[in-house]
């Protein structure tokens, strides 16, 4: 890797006002003064901008040139990377070119902030991330912030975890920054398992170095120099992608020690996941990555004070880190502009299930369920009735049509009864059942949930049995009683995250489909899908 | 360590230089265990007891790692294997049909090999592909989508007939 890096513009447009042979006269005058071993001229695709000449990057510094002759070149060469003297006359604006960042694709109404450059760039080429203001939030953080900086603005961005539980980002931070230690880590969270999710796979096989540059921004900020991406095994796709990302950054020193020449270091690994929907659950990643079965630990401590081999941890999700660069080198009030009050930005949602188009959409939170259904997904396909939703993921709510106006954010669960989760939106229609839906989601949850804490172990078992007898016409009035008690115990007693969210989709299905449970009591299945029988059922099989 | 005839010692040889690889590295036997399941297939017993003798934890640690997680697999599985999604959104798209189909044209259980020891078929949740619900994954890398149970017999036919 060479300090100093020159990036020229090479797009349909600068071509035709010489970029080529701008780019191959900066590497003759490169020759020339014998500047080889320390600057790197590279040719990048658009930097999103569109002015009359062709625009040079110099890195680390972050200085953008307009040139329009060669006597411009053979300036820059002889003022800038020779004398180490700033060429004011040529200089652009850095707001001028990176109001590019944020392009719109042509989809309607999408807002790209997290998928920026998924589909528009070579994810195993690190020149073309560069290109697109690739690591320049983080040469921006080392050169010009200091940690609290970075942690500031990142809580006046309003951030919040996009894993699904939506804990605002900077506070995490800052409480990994105030802890005292020899050693802090910074993990990814990239063991995406949650039924209907697939936005963090397609995240990091699109753009991995954004990921990369969040991570390396957060340890920054934090004080931590070692990092891990904890990806799920059966992910060969992002794995390769990730490692090969890696691999490149280390090359040109964007990883590694003395990061952009610098005091500041910071290493990355990847831990592959071996298929335990609970990985996703902190701590229990946390104890996979050590090398154990991944079974949560009680909290507190926290991840904060007490994470990865009990040193001070920062966590965050795929989305989450992939949020970060934009929002340094745009500021938080640019951010903010975006989404709502309580949870600015944007959001990225998988459209599943009985939709037309079914697939990814970045659009800003606060965006309804509705919309989502109907202008991006399509609507029902087949011209079925829409029936129930589930939003947020397995651990997410069960709405009927009446919820569909409720606009999506991290408080619409508490407010509506709707949940964000990691952005799921399970698309159900008329021809389902309720009570056999509710059955494959308790199979579900009983299958992962790991055993640690009764109250999950055994609640998930009972409700999934309790379930299957409504389901055979054998379950009686209070049994459903017993499912609302069950499921209060368990959110109140389980000992982490996956035994104390099963209860979300449970009570939303019998609170809101509340008819067709109880006509189920009455061995009636409004859509016909469970078949009832006489004798005692055998044990549900669990897969 | 005794090594049974038929697991080959340049098998163990490929184990033994990747553990020298990383064994300096804190937490490292979920990795090894990774790459002992793609040398070998699966995770045989003596394999387990040879992982931890290598990497001196207990054995029971290592068994109760493997026992732990879904990719790990104890037995032998087929050449090819057919993993097909039950999430959620591949259930509403039909997916447990297509996992029966393969049960019967197979004439198998679930995670068990067949006869000629060519397919096995495993039930999971979610491949992170939902958008092609239902979802099969045949090996590493074969993504078939939006299938129904019509579609099985000749993809079976494909993998057959190599």
């Amino acid at each position: 890797m060479k300090p100093v890096v020159v990036l020229v513009s090479v797009d349909s447009n600068s071509v035709l006002k010489g970029a080529r042979e701008y780019k191959n006269l900066l590497i003759d005058l490169v020759e020339e003064y014998n500047l080889s071993s320390v600057v790197d001229v590279l040719e990048t695709g658009s930097f999103g901008v569109y002015l009359d000449g062709v625009l040079l990057e110099v890195l680390p510094d972050g200085i953008y040139y307009l040139v329009k002759s060669s006597s411009d070149v053979r300036e820059i060469v002889e003022e800038h990377l020779l004398k180490g003297r700033r060429v004011f006359k040529l200089e652009v604006p850095p707001e001028k070119v990176r109001a590019g960042v944020v392009e719109k694709i042509e989809v309607p109404q999408e807002t790209r902030v997290v998928l920026r450059n998924a589909g528009v760039i070579d994810p195993t080429n690190i020149k073309e991330y560069i290109a697109r203001d690739g690591y320049a939030a983080l040469a921006k953080a080392l050169t010009e912030m200091k940690p609290v900086d970075v942690i500031e603005e990142m809580k006046k961005s309003g951030l919040r975890g996009r894993g699904g539980a939506g804990f605002p980002t900077g506070l995490k931070w800052e409480f990994t920054f105030k802890v005292d230690a020899d050693q802090k880590y910074v993990l990814c969270n990239a063991d995406e398992g949650e039924p209907g999710t697939f936005k963090d796979r397609l995240i990091m096989e699109g753009d991995p170095h954004s990921v990369l540059e969040g991570m390396a921004i957060a340890a920054y900020a934090v004080g931590a120099n070692k990092g891990y991406i904890y990806i799920r095994g059966e992910y060969y796709e992002s794995v390769r992608n990730i490692r090969k990302a890696i691999e490149d950054a280390y090359e040109y020193g964007l990883l590694g020690d003395n990061i952009m020449g610098t005091d500041f270091s910071f290493h990355v690994s990847v831990r592959l996941g071996a298929g335990a929907y609970i990985c996703g659950e902190e701590t229990a990643l946390m104890e996979s990555i050590e090398g154990k079965a991944g079974r949560p630990r009680l909290k507190p401590p926290y991840p904060p004070v007490s994470g990865l081999f009990g040193k001070p941890t920062v966590i965050n999700n795929v989305e989450t880190f992939a949020n970060v660069a934009p929002i340094i080198l745009n500021g938080a009030d640019w951010f903010r502009s975006m989404g709502t009050e309580s949870s600015p930005g944007t959001k990225v949602f998988t459209l599943v299930g009985n939709v037309v188009n079914r697939g990814l959409v970045e659009v800003p939170m606060g965006t309804t369920v509705r919309e989502l259904i109907y202008v991006f997904g399509g609507g029902v396909e087949g011209g079925r009735k829409l029936k129930m939703v589930q939003t947020g993921g397995t651990a997410g709510t069960f709405i009927g049509t009446d919820k569909l106006d409720t606009p999506l954010d991290y408080d619409s669960f508490t407010k509506y009864g709707v949940s964000i989760g990691s952005g799921v939106i399970l698309v159900i229609d008329e021809r389902h059942c309720a009570v056999d839906i509710a059955k494959n989601v308790l199979g579900f949850f009983a299958h992962e949930s790991c055993g640690k804490c009764s109250p999950c172990r055994e609640g998930t078992r009972v409700a999934l049995q309790t379930f299957d007898r409504l389901s055979k016409g054998l379950a009686k009035k209070e049994d459903i009683e017993y499912l609302w008690t069950l499921a209060d115990v368990m959110q109140q007693a389980s000992l982490c995250g996956l035994g104390q969210s099963v209860p979300v989709p449970m009570k939303s299905l019998l609170q809101n489909f509340a008819d067709e449970m109880e006509a189920h009591l009455k061995k009636e299945c409004p859509t016909g899908v469970c078949k009832f029988v006489k004798e005692k059922p055998r044990r549900p099989v669990l897969r | 360590m005794k090594t049974s005839a038929d697991l080959d010692s340049s098998l163990y040889q490929r184990l033994d230089d990747y553990i020298e690889s990383v064994k300096e590295k804190p937490g490292i036997l979920i990795n090894v265990l990774h790459k002992a399941q793609e040398i070998f297939g699966y995770l045989p017993d003596e394999v387990l007891e040879y992982v931890a003798e290598k990497l001196d934890v207990p054995v029971s640690k290592v068994f109760g790692v493997v026992t732990f997680y879904n990719f790990f697999s104890r037995k032998p599985k087929g050449k090819y294997q057919i993993k097909i999604c039950l999430g959620t959104a591949c259930y509403v798209k039909g997916g447990d049909k297509v996992f029966e189909r393969f049960l019967e044209e197979l004439e198998v259980e679930p995670e068990e090999p067949t006869k000629d020891g060519l397919f096995s078929v495993h039930p999971v949740r979610c491949l992170g592909a939902c958008s092609m619900a239902p979802v099969v994954l045949v090996g590493e890398k074969d993504f078939y989508g939006r299938l129904t149970p019509n579609d099985v017999p000749s993809l079976i036919k494909k993998y057959r007939e190599g």
